[in-house]
């Protein structure tokens, strides 16, 4: 039995929908990601888990129980969760207060709540008094505490709602390692929105993507990221090369797919000939040649560079071959071969790499 | 210029010899408005929690209503509570018409709009944010009113004192009710304004300055209870 099952779960502000048929299912010690551009309704869908809010229709069922059943059964399911908003929230109290709030309003004695939050504070490694003022520390330090004062209480369920936005690389990072020691060491259950995909990729076993109010995919977050099942989760998830296309041919599982401009690319899909589709490309996927090189890659097609920017410690080469190409090569790669403006270049990619997807 | 002078110089020798009438009058006027104050607190408080927490119809308008009464004349309220109290009045029976008690009623009247008001503006001026992340902890409704009124502690504490000060400062609901009595119903803003009508310049100047000491010393101190 899943510990949280949503079933068509709808919610409207302002008349607005803002989540439409959320069917979905966490199991127990699960850590789930929920990812989604701004908007999309990550935030309204963890305060509906939270019970924060009343959906507009639909069930919540928590550890098989009508979560939404009554407000006092709705408290109680909300005492067994806990949630970390967005911004850094921290009651106008010292450090120990804050993090001792929850289980003070448990009714907990005051020698296990001493012991729980000195326990919980060694785990955030907060190297500050702990009865310094809350409201007196970065938004890094904040969060931490804010993280602290949900897992003392030990619930089933940790709600994390964009734990490391608006935070600066080194805090998130120190963010996200406590939610790595959260995971290992208590194995809480946690659903966590971000729209940070790299971090759902490494916090997460599963990825929900939540686009316009809908869940338009779940799953393993590899096969998120390498199969997106429409054009808006393969856009979301970096897939920069979609290509529309007509499959012309296809053949033991092979397929030859016109991409405009009588070009053909080949890709591994069961669709038949006629079919309407996208050619999904991830930039990693294409190789830059100077010359035609003899592969085993069936794709191979030559253009010109338009754009070359700098991303990190790679360069993102985009190309025009009649259609538009981006590719990511590393910048030492791209120096050697001296990939600039204007010059000719071939980019081959294998008909593995591309991941076929039916228009609706 | 002079009246002033000997005012402040009489003002400064009731202080030092603390004239038993003017100790009387002070103990009085801080008895009777910080106990409407409390009870003005006792009600608005809660109240105030009420309606900022929940959802009803009307709630806007109640608000925009109960603003409307922060400045109410404090002779009117006297007339109304003169009206529900005097002997013919359907309160009449308890025969409270002149007594500190119904000084304390009409304060309390008097003040409830603008302490109720203010609550609940600093109530509102708490971030939802620490009302969700209560309720998220865990935390029942009393407990969320009152993680919420103490983040609002100073906000709340300044809306008191500005009742307080209402209270202690007005003089027609004072007259009106307490009838002025010597001994009895006289406060600071009563004796000013009778000794001023006797022509004792002086006397008055010196009432009204311990009267904005005792206001002074009053914000001090809560001034720095809130610091804490």
């Amino acid at each position: 039995m899943p510990l949280i099952k949503t079933v068509d779960l709808c919610h409207k502000y302002g008349g607005q929908d803002i989540l439409r048929n959320i069917n979905l299912k966490v199991e127990q010690g699960e850590v789930f990601a929920l990812i989604g551009p701004t908007g999309a309704g990550k935030t309204t869908l963890l305060r509906l888990i939270d019970l924060l809010e009343v959906p507009s229709s639909g069930k919540i069922y928590f550890a098989g129980r009508d979560a939404t059943a009554s407000k006092r059964v709705r408290f109680q399911v909300r005492r067994r969760m806990a949630f970390v908003l967005q911004k850094p929230v921290v009651f106008n109290a010292n450090i120990y207060d804050n993090i001792a709030y929850g289980l003070r309003w448990r009714g907990m004695a005051k020698n296990n709540i001493r012991q729980k939050v000195n326990t919980v504070l060694e785990m955030i490694d907060l190297s500050i008094p702990q009865d310094r003022n809350a409201r007196t520390l970065s938004g890094g330090e904040a969060q931490r505490v804010a993280i602290a004062r949900a897992i003392v209480t030990e619930p089933q369920v940790l709600l994390l709602d964009e734990p490391t936005a608006n935070l600066d690389p080194l805090s998130a990072a120190k963010i996200e390692g406590l939610i790595t020691r959260i995971i290992h060491q208590y194995r809480t259950t946690i659903v966590m929105a971000t729209h940070d995909m790299a971090q759902g990729q490494r916090l997460a076993k599963r990825i929900g993507v939540l686009i316009n109010g809908e869940i338009i995919q779940a799953g393993d977050p590899r096969e998120v990221f390498t199969s997106p099942q429409s054009r808006e989760v393969a856009e979301f998830v970096g897939v920069d090369n979609i290509l529309d296309g007509v499959i012309v041919s296809q053949e033991g599982g092979m397929v030859a797919v016109e991409i405009g401009g009588n070009k053909i690319a080949e890709a591994i899909s069961d669709y038949p000939a006629g079919e309407e589709v996208y050619l999904c490309i991830r930039p990693e996927e294409i190789t830059l040649t100077l010359a035609k090189a003899t592969t085993s890659a069936r794709n191979s097609f030559v253009g010109q560079i338009t754009r070359v920017v700098s991303v990190g410690p790679l360069s993102r080469i985009e190309l025009d071959c009649s259609f538009r190409l981006v590719a990511l090569v590393t910048k030492r790669s791209a120096e050697e071969l001296g990939l600039d403006r204007g010059k000719r270049v071939y980019a081959t990619f294998k008909a593995t790499g591309v991941h076929v997807l039916r228009k609706d | 210029m002079n009246e002033l002078l000997q005012g402040l110089i009489k003002a400064f020798e009731l202080l030092v010899t603390l004239d038993p009438e003017v100790m009387e009058i002070a103990g009085r006027s801080l008895a009777i408005s910080v106990t409407a104050t409390l009870l003005a607190g006792v009600i608005c408080l809660p109240l105030g929690g009420l309606i900022h927490f929940n959802r009803f119809t009307g709630k806007r308008t109640l608000i925009n209503l109960i603003q409307t009464f922060y400045s109410i004349p404090t002779v009117v309220v006297g007339l109304f509570v003169f009206l529900f109290f005097s002997r013919i009045g359907p309160l009449g029976v308890f025969n409270l018409m002149f007594t500190p008690t119904i000084m304390v009623i009409g304060q309390v009247i008097l003040i409830a709009p603008i302490l109720l008001g203010l609550v609940i503006a600093a109530f509102s001026g708490v971030e939802k944010a620490i009302t969700d992340t209560a309720r998220s902890l865990g935390a029942n409704d009393l407990q969320i009113g009152i993680a919420v009124l103490q983040e609002a502690r100073f906000a709340v504490m300044a809306a008191v004192l500005l009742a307080f000060g209402r209270a202690i400062s007005e003089v027609g609901l004072a007259l009106m009710v307490g009838g002025n009595i010597k001994g009895f119903t006289r406060v600071f803003t009563t004796a000013i304004s009778l000794e001023t009508s006797k022509g004792d310049i002086e006397l008055s100047i010196a009432l009204g300055i311990i009267l904005i000491l005792i206001s002074l010393v009053v914000n001090m101190v809560l001034n720095r209870l809130q610091q804490r």
